[in-house]
């Protein structure tokens, strides 16, 4: 549980001498299911869903936080899940891409990009889907952006509001204006 | 990445026990820029402490009229808070015009203090960083600097604090909290809390070895309007060239802080005494010992102008 110590607390023994992995269990769920892993402490949440539980639906773009693939929503926000430990996660709830919709059940947001062609390679589509579920619900949520003009008043959808919201996704085919169309859909749909 | 070992203490005080005891310990808060550097092995510590379940998430009035922002605050909820929104204005416009969505809603009050310079000098493990590895030289010197330090930089570094926050938090006077391994808590003006470069450039910040910061506190807010007008080469998600903090009044009194032009946020207080006279009188003495180089020089005027527009936006 939250609070259990992964190191020995002898202080002698607890740094890292060598290279050797640490591991530590860890126990999360993620798209409804409850999973425990055995994890070296290095691993991010991207690669302990990619290639720990083969849910590869996200994606490692510049595993840096600079172009949003890797997108997850964890305990109800939007992160970078390779800028995250997955030992770091203990107990949280985890949705990826595949959680979101399936194939035969879309979520409204990919039924959307896939109206609006908002990809085209689709490789970053994973991170800007779970993205734009997360940005309405800021939106929703009262949450301001740069380019809210009043702090004192709530946040409407907006292109504006959309693209600066989706800033941290980068699409290198340039779907952008696509995405927007889709993102705008979905909202006026929910409204 | 190096291999570390990891735990998650129970208390403030007893996380920074463990940092002061245990060789190469680091906290980890939100991570988002820790992570980053030990991907690179800029970092590499051998021991991380979470702090995450420490609690100091909350935000709460002070007796004075302030406020007391936990350490482990968000980005996301400082920004968005409703006290934040309607009497520190100033400071909620710098978070919402750092990072991403996704990295400020991980991104902590303490951790942003804390993010270290983002010359690419310091980024690149094959070139000489004093900052990084201190005796090896600074390559910025002489390098690609269009971003970095027009004031207050030295022979061994020229690096920027790259946070618009704390840049905030400076025109705010807001003192930072902090609690050591044996306890004892201090409190630091944010004007005492990031340091110059000098001969010592890898220290950032006034923080002792294991020293955790608890909280920020914001005196009573001031009023005026609050304005953090950022520029830089790309609408969004980019750090600043030249940022400016203000709080204004529409006669022009009030109060300014520079981002993106030192190791820290600069503030020249003397100065504000002159803002009635428009932005040149201020940024002449905020500026008067600049050493820029041939390609940050332009980081001059653009300050000037900058706080110009601040002005205008003020008088509107």
């Amino acid at each position: 549980m939250v609070g259990a110590a992964a190191a020995p607390r002898d202080p002698g023994a607890r740094t890292a001498r060598t290279d050797a992995p640490v591991l530590v269990p860890v126990t999360f769920t993620v798209n409804g299911e409850r999973r425990t892993l055995e994890l070296d402490t290095r691993t991010s949440l991207l690669d302990a869903a990619r290639e720990h539980l083969h849910l590869t639906g996200s994606k490692k773009g510049c595993d840096h936080g600079q172009c949003g693939a890797c997108t997850m929503i964890v305990d109800g926000r939007r992160i970078n899940a390779c800028l995250t430990l997955a030992i770091m996660h203990q107990g949280a709830e985890i949705t990826t891409i595949e959680g979101l919709g399936q194939p035969d059940n879309l979520h409204p947001m990919q039924a959307a990009f896939i109206r609006h062609d908002g990809y085209q390679c689709g490789y970053c589509t994973p991170g800007q889907i779970c993205s734009g579920v997360a940005v309405l619900e800021e939106i929703k949520a009262g949450i301001p952006s740069h380019v809210t003009a009043d702090l004192g008043a709530a946040p409407q959808v907006t292109e504006a509001e959309i693209r600066e919201r989706m800033s941290g996704n980068i699409c290198r085919c340039g779907a952008y204006s696509n995405i927007v169309e889709a993102m705008t859909e979905v909202a006026g749909a929910r409204a | 990445m190096k291999s570390f070992t990891y735990e998650r203490p129970s208390s403030p005080a007893e996380a920074a026990a463990a940092v002061a005891a245990t060789p190469d310990a680091k906290f980890i808060a939100g991570g988002t820029n820790l992570l980053d550097l030990m991907k690179l092995q800029i970092e590499t510590p051998r021991h991380l402490v979470d702090v995450n379940g420490l609690g100091l998430d909350t935000v709460e009035p002070t007796e004075e009229g302030g406020l007391r922002v936990g350490a482990l605050v968000r980005n996301t909820d400082l920004a968005a808070h409703p006290r934040v929104r309607k009497d520190y204005g100033v400071l909620a416009r710098a978070l919402l015009a750092g990072a991403s969505g996704q990295l400020r809603n991980k991104a902590t009050t303490a951790g942003n203090l804390l993010q270290r310079t983002r010359c690419p000098y310091f980024y690149d493990t094959a070139q000489a960083c004093n900052k990084r590895r201190p005796g090896s030289g600074c390559a910025a010197l002489d390098g690609v600097n269009r971003s970095l330090a027009v004031i207050g930089g030295s022979e061994a570094c020229i690096a920027t604090h790259p946070g618009d926050m704390a840049v905030a938090m400076r025109v705010l006077d807001a003192t930072v909290e902090t609690i050591d391994a044996s306890g004892t808590a201090r409190r630091i003006p944010i004007a005492a809390f990031h340091r110059l470069p000098g001969d010592a450039p890898e220290r950032d910040t006034n923080l002792e070895p294991g020293e955790l910061i608890t909280a920020v506190t914001l005196p009573k807010p001031v009023a005026g309007t609050h304005i953090y007008r950022k520029v830089r080469d790309r609408a969004s998600y980019a750090y600043a060239l030249v940022s400016v903090a203000a709080i204004l009044a529409r006669d022009g009194t009030g109060h300014v802080a520079f981002g993106g032009v030192a190791h820290k946020p600069w503030r020249v207080e003397t100065a504000e005494a002159d803002l009635p006279k428009g932005a040149k009188a201020v940024t002449d003495q905020v500026f008067a010992d600049a050493k820029p180089t041939p390609e940050n020089a332009f980081k001059l005027k653009l300050a000037e102008r900058t706080l110009s527009a601040a002005l205008n936006q003020a008088r509107a």
